[in-house]
């Protein structure tokens, strides 16, 4: 059971966080640095590269997304150390200033005026360096307060509602109360049932804060909406699985913030939050967008509950899933974490379903692999707020 | 044995958990709160995760799952028939 006492076996980093991962990331700043990047990953065994599509041209609040998505990447505690190759020096170097104040190692390498071969060669002398120091730093006892833990469901059906997302809910109630810190997002998916949430705000401003970014969000797709947002909201995987409307969507969605603990506060996405507690952070409810935005935010473990079978991962946090669909459970078990089926058959009380997430999420903070660390799923995708320039 | 739950008694609908759930049968349904449990005649073949209809229902009625209004009826719906997309739409977007 766990309690104030409870402690874990994490890697403290120089800023004083608590990371449960020791990575060694290749961090391309644009499209163009991917090749270099995936380039010294295959020379330094052991380092990871991120490729991801974008970063020319963008500007104002999208420019701004994409850099604090990149840099709180980088300084999330799940990362040891940081190589980070752009095309130019400026945003390179932009980069690296943001990742170096948490005082973990990390080099920056501009492309131009040197070729992909002589930055791969210089790249990869740092990215040794820096792994073979990672290589070298052990776990150390830590409580439970330093644990940071989001969470996000996906491919969602009835039975998220009734059996994985609540699981989620149960455990969040019993971390809550041990200063541990907690987020969930997905503004689109509160949708019809923002009411609730009202009561769950710790104050009248964080109330506010909440609707002024669930308005936003909304204003957003009465802009570009069309019938039923094209089969995305909810999805077609939605539907198959029994889901008819946003609002029971959401009502399944918001069961994963429990019964108990209040919201302490709002971020914008890819913000971290100043405390302990639950924070919302407005956020695309697509399940690889969200989970990279709860890592960039600086969380280093994930719940993701799924009804019919969301298979995603991320390159630095571990994503924990819980299915409580005994089809989804049978025919994709490889992907579940943890299973909770037996809520549905009435052989598991809510409380047991919870606990056993626990232990699940003890385990891997440990060390132990998820199925989706061990399946290699790494998706990394950055949010864009509108078109390049 | 459990064939489909209710979130809260005074819900309109019920979510099959079973695979198999066919039309003719007799289904069981657990409530979760306050813990107890409701029989249905199933009208349709219901796949797993589908909703059941606990009641009728005729259209502009407002379906009501979790406590909360989930949506308006577009088509009419007897007890023990199938709720879903060709029946019940969003009252957002």
């Amino acid at each position: 059971m766990i309690s104030k006492k409870t402690k874990f076996w994490g890697y403290r980093r120089e800023n004083g966080r608590v990371g449960v991962r020791n990575h060694v990331i290749i961090l391309p700043v644009d499209d163009l640095s991917n090749a270099a990047a995936e380039a010294v990953a295959h020379n330094i065994k052991g380092t990871m590269a991120i490729p991801h599509p974008y970063g020319r041209l963008q500007f104002g609040a999208d420019l701004d997304l994409h850099f604090r998505t990149l840099i709180g990447t980088g300084c999330n505690p799940n990362v040891a150390a940081v190589v980070v190759i752009g095309i130019e020096g400026g945003w390179t170097q932009k980069v690296v200033d943001g990742i170096a104040t948490t005082g973990k190692p990390v080099a920056g390498f501009g492309i131009e005026g040197h070729g992909d071969h002589e930055t791969i060669r210089r790249a990869s002398a740092a990215a040794k360096k820096f792994l073979q120091n990672a290589s070298e730093l052990h776990r150390v006892e830590c409580p439970i307060s330093d644990l940071w833990i989001s969470t996000k469901c996906g491919e969602s059906d009835t039975t998220s509602g009734c059996g994985a997302n609540p699981t989620v809910g149960n455990a969040f109630d019993k971390l809550y109360p041990l200063k541990t810190t907690l987020l969930f997002g997905e503004t689109s998916e509160i949708t019809g049932g923002e009411k609730l949430l009202e009561a769950r705000c710790r104050t009248p401003k964080v109330w506010k804060d909440f609707m002024t970014m669930f308005d936003r969000y909304q204003a957003m797709i009465e802009r570009h909406k069309t019938s039923d947002l094209s089969d995305s909201q909810p999805t077609k995987g939605n539907i198959a699985g029994g889901l008819t409307t946003i609002e029971e969507k959401a009502l399944g969605n918001i069961q994963k913030i429990g019964r108990t603990c209040k919201i302490d506060g709002v971020l914008d996405k890819a913000e971290a939050p100043t405390g302990p507690g639950l924070w919302f952070m407005d956020s695309s409810s697509a399940a690889a967008e969200m989970v990279t935005l709860c890592a960039a935010a600086g969380y280093v473990v994930h719940f993701f509950p799924t009804g019919q079978g969301n298979v995603i991962g991320n390159p630095i946090l571990p994503v924990i899933k819980i299915c409580a669909n005994p089809k989804t459970v049978r025919t994709m078990s490889e992907h579940v974490d943890v299973d909770t089926s037996g809520l549905l058959r009435r052989e598991m009380t809510m409380s047991d379903a919870g606990d056993a997430l626990l232990d699940c999420m003890m385990r891997t903070i440990n060390g132990r692999l998820t199925a989706a660390e061990a399946l290699g799923h790494r998706e990394f995708v950055l949010t864009r707020l509108y078109e390049s320039a | 044995m459990i064939h489909f739950v209710v979130h809260e008694k005074g819900d309109g609908v019920g979510v099959v958990v079973v695979e198999g759930c066919a039309r003719g049968s007799k289904a069981t349904g657990w409530i979760m709160e306050p813990d107890s449990t409701v029989k249905v005649e199933l009208k349709n073949d219901i796949p797993i995760g589908h909703k059941v209809a606990l009641k009728d229902f005729k259209v502009g009625d407002t379906v009501i799952k979790y406590g909360v209004d989930i949506g308006k009826v577009v088509a009419p719906i007897k007890k023990g028939e199938h709720l879903h997309v060709h029946n019940v739409k969003t009252k957002r977007w």
